[in-house]
């Protein structure tokens, strides 16, 4: 017998939008558990100060700047490596067997757990290369960790540009690089930033291969050459370690926000971009 | 080489801009134009007239040689342009694209602004003299009709505008580069009458100044506006010669057949 429609629409309203609304609710009260727990611990002091007794006392300024320097250094590295790859494999080569292959590779590259990259970058950058735990080696691993991501994001960002725009530009005697710059990457823009704010939001999140690479030196970095700790190193060490689960939700607190705000900034800005172009 | 029209009746054909002759064209393995010779008399209109999948269209974008972005395209044959091969080796592609320029089935203007859709080649060409650029923008705009249009609205979103006033606008886009030749590819097919009309009006206006090409499905537009139409089927120019007369007295019976519409 078959159920009259009346029902399948109700049930399918039902199971979709609770299905929305469970992860909603999760995600929600995830964070609002960790900034219930962790704000009241938020001052300036401890925004400002130098953490003391392995972090049992004192701030987190420190870590906040290894936070900042960190993935800025690895999107400095990964980005215009990433998009020039992009722009190469998808303006410049037609499809062959090669770009399938090098496509293959990118998507398993993704795929490979951080910590794969974290021992790669200790055995051949802090190792080989002597950079040593820094932020050099932290920041070229990560670079490493992400680049797949940004490239494979970068390129369905280029793909969906309507291959109109490009017959018109050439049409108009631009070549293919006037092509790509005037017509191509701006159109692809938000695309790529998306790809661009996953990567970061896994520099920023990322553990393992940051112990690994650069360290967990909580001290202010004079140099690349320097070891950092990121916030979320930080936490997990004093989470881990036991040492104080109230400054841990203080930097889980401060690293949710700062998460939100970089996001927020990106997305400002690439709106900011759009507007003035299309003006 | 310049050819002949192939009906001996026609009145001597004026200065030629571009002359195809003997035109193969492969896609692969498929022959898409077969030794296809014809003129492209200067500040006339031609159009290019036959059914889907005839070649017209391939045969326009040889001449701006657009098929060049197409993997396994293979011409040969003669193609001049001022009596010079533009499929030499030394050829300059992008120069030439600026000297044949071409308008599109859809209007497809950029998501920018008036301004910034006009200026477009000029800024790939590197031209950045403010003044001239203004002044450029106001000629082209001008010339496609639009200026008393939008002459207020220089900053706003070109894809807001009605679609026969973008297509326009990618007339003027075209016009800002000066090109000599204007390729035009079914250019009404997504417009209304009116709009179309709009269109054919200026067609024959740019004609004293520019040569235009015209592919086109609507054989009235062909009557209406052209001075030369080429029948094509199949790869093969059947016929070629003055508008009026083609339409009249067509000396091919495959032309007859298509122009009272038994077919096509």
């Amino acid at each position: 017998m078959r159920v009259p429609p009346k029902y399948t629409q109700m049930a399918a309203i039902t199971l979709l939008g609770g299905a929305t609304l469970l992860t909603l609710a999760v995600l929600v009260f995830i964070i609002a558990f960790v900034l219930e727990k962790g704000l009241p611990g938020v001052t300036w002091t401890f925004l400002s100060a130098e953490p003391q007794d392995m972090g049992r006392a004192g701030g987190i300024f420190p870590i906040i700047v290894g936070t900042l320097l960190l993935p800025l250094l690895a999107l400095v590295i990964a980005l215009p490596l990433g998009v020039g790859s992009a722009v190469y494999l998808c303006e410049y080569t037609r499809e062959t067997r090669l770009t399938r292959v090098i496509r293959f590779g990118t998507d398993c590259l993704a795929g490979i757990p951080s910590i794969i990259f974290g021992l790669f970058g200790l055995v051949f950058f802090v190792g080989i290369l002597h950079l040593g735990w820094s932020l050099l080696s932290g920041g070229l691993t990560l670079a490493i960790m992400i680049l797949p991501t940004i490239i494979r994001t970068s390129e369905e960002a280029l793909r969906a540009v309507p291959y109109a725009y490009r017959e018109v530009s050439c049409s108009m005697g631009a070549t293919r690089w006037e092509t790509v710059r005037r017509v191509v990457l701006p159109n692809a823009l938000p695309g790529i930033v998306t790809g661009v704010m996953l990567g970061l939001g896994r520099c920023i999140s990322e553990t393992a291969a940051v112990i690994f690479t650069a360290g967990t030196v909580a001290a202010m970095p004079t140099s690349a050459f320097d070891s950092v700790r990121t916030m979320a190193v930080h936490f997990y060490l004093l989470a881990r370690e036991g040492i104080s689960n109230e400054k841990a939700y203080g930097t889980a607190a401060v690293l949710i926000l700062a998460v939100l705000l970089v996001n927020l900034a990106a997305y400002w800005m690439m709106h900011a971009f759009i507007r003035r172009r299309a003006r | 080489m310049i050819p002949t029209p192939t009906n001996p009746s026609d009145p001597p054909l004026p200065t030629a801009k571009m002359v195809v002759a003997k035109l193969d064209l492969f896609y692969g393995a498929f022959q898409a134009l077969r030794q296809v010779t014809m003129p492209f008399a200067k500040n006339h209109i031609t159009a290019l007239i036959g059914p889907s999948g005839c070649g017209k269209s391939t045969l326009l974008r040889v001449l701006n040689r657009m098929n060049d972005l197409i993997p396994g395209v293979l011409v040969q044959g003669r193609v001049e342009l001022d009596g010079l091969d533009i499929y030499a080796p030394a050829t300059d592609v992008c120069e030439l694209r600026t000297r044949v320029g071409m308008v599109f089935q859809r209007p497809n203007p950029f998501p920018l602004s008036v301004r910034d859709n006009v200026l477009f080649g000029l800024r790939v060409a590197g031209v950045h003299h403010r003044a001239r650029l203004d002044e450029t923008m106001e000629r082209s705009l001008r010339a496609a009709w639009l200026w008393d249009n939008l002459k207020d609205r220089l900053h706003h979103p070109a894809l807001e505008l009605p679609l026969d006033q973008q297509q326009r606008l990618c007339v003027a886009r075209l016009l800002a580069v000066s090109p000599e030749v204007i390729l035009m590819d079914e250019p009404c097919s997504a417009l209304d009458p009116i709009a179309t009309a709009k269109i054919e009006e200026l067609m024959l206006e740019l004609k004293r100044d520019y040569s235009i090409v015209i592919v086109t499905h609507n054989m009235q537009q062909a009557a209406r506006i052209s001075d030369y139409t080429g029948y094509m089927l199949l790869g093969d120019m059947v016929e070629f010669g003055d508008t009026g007369r083609l339409f009249t007295n067509p000396a091919d019976t495959r032309t007859q057949d298509y122009i009272s519409g038994r077919y096509g």
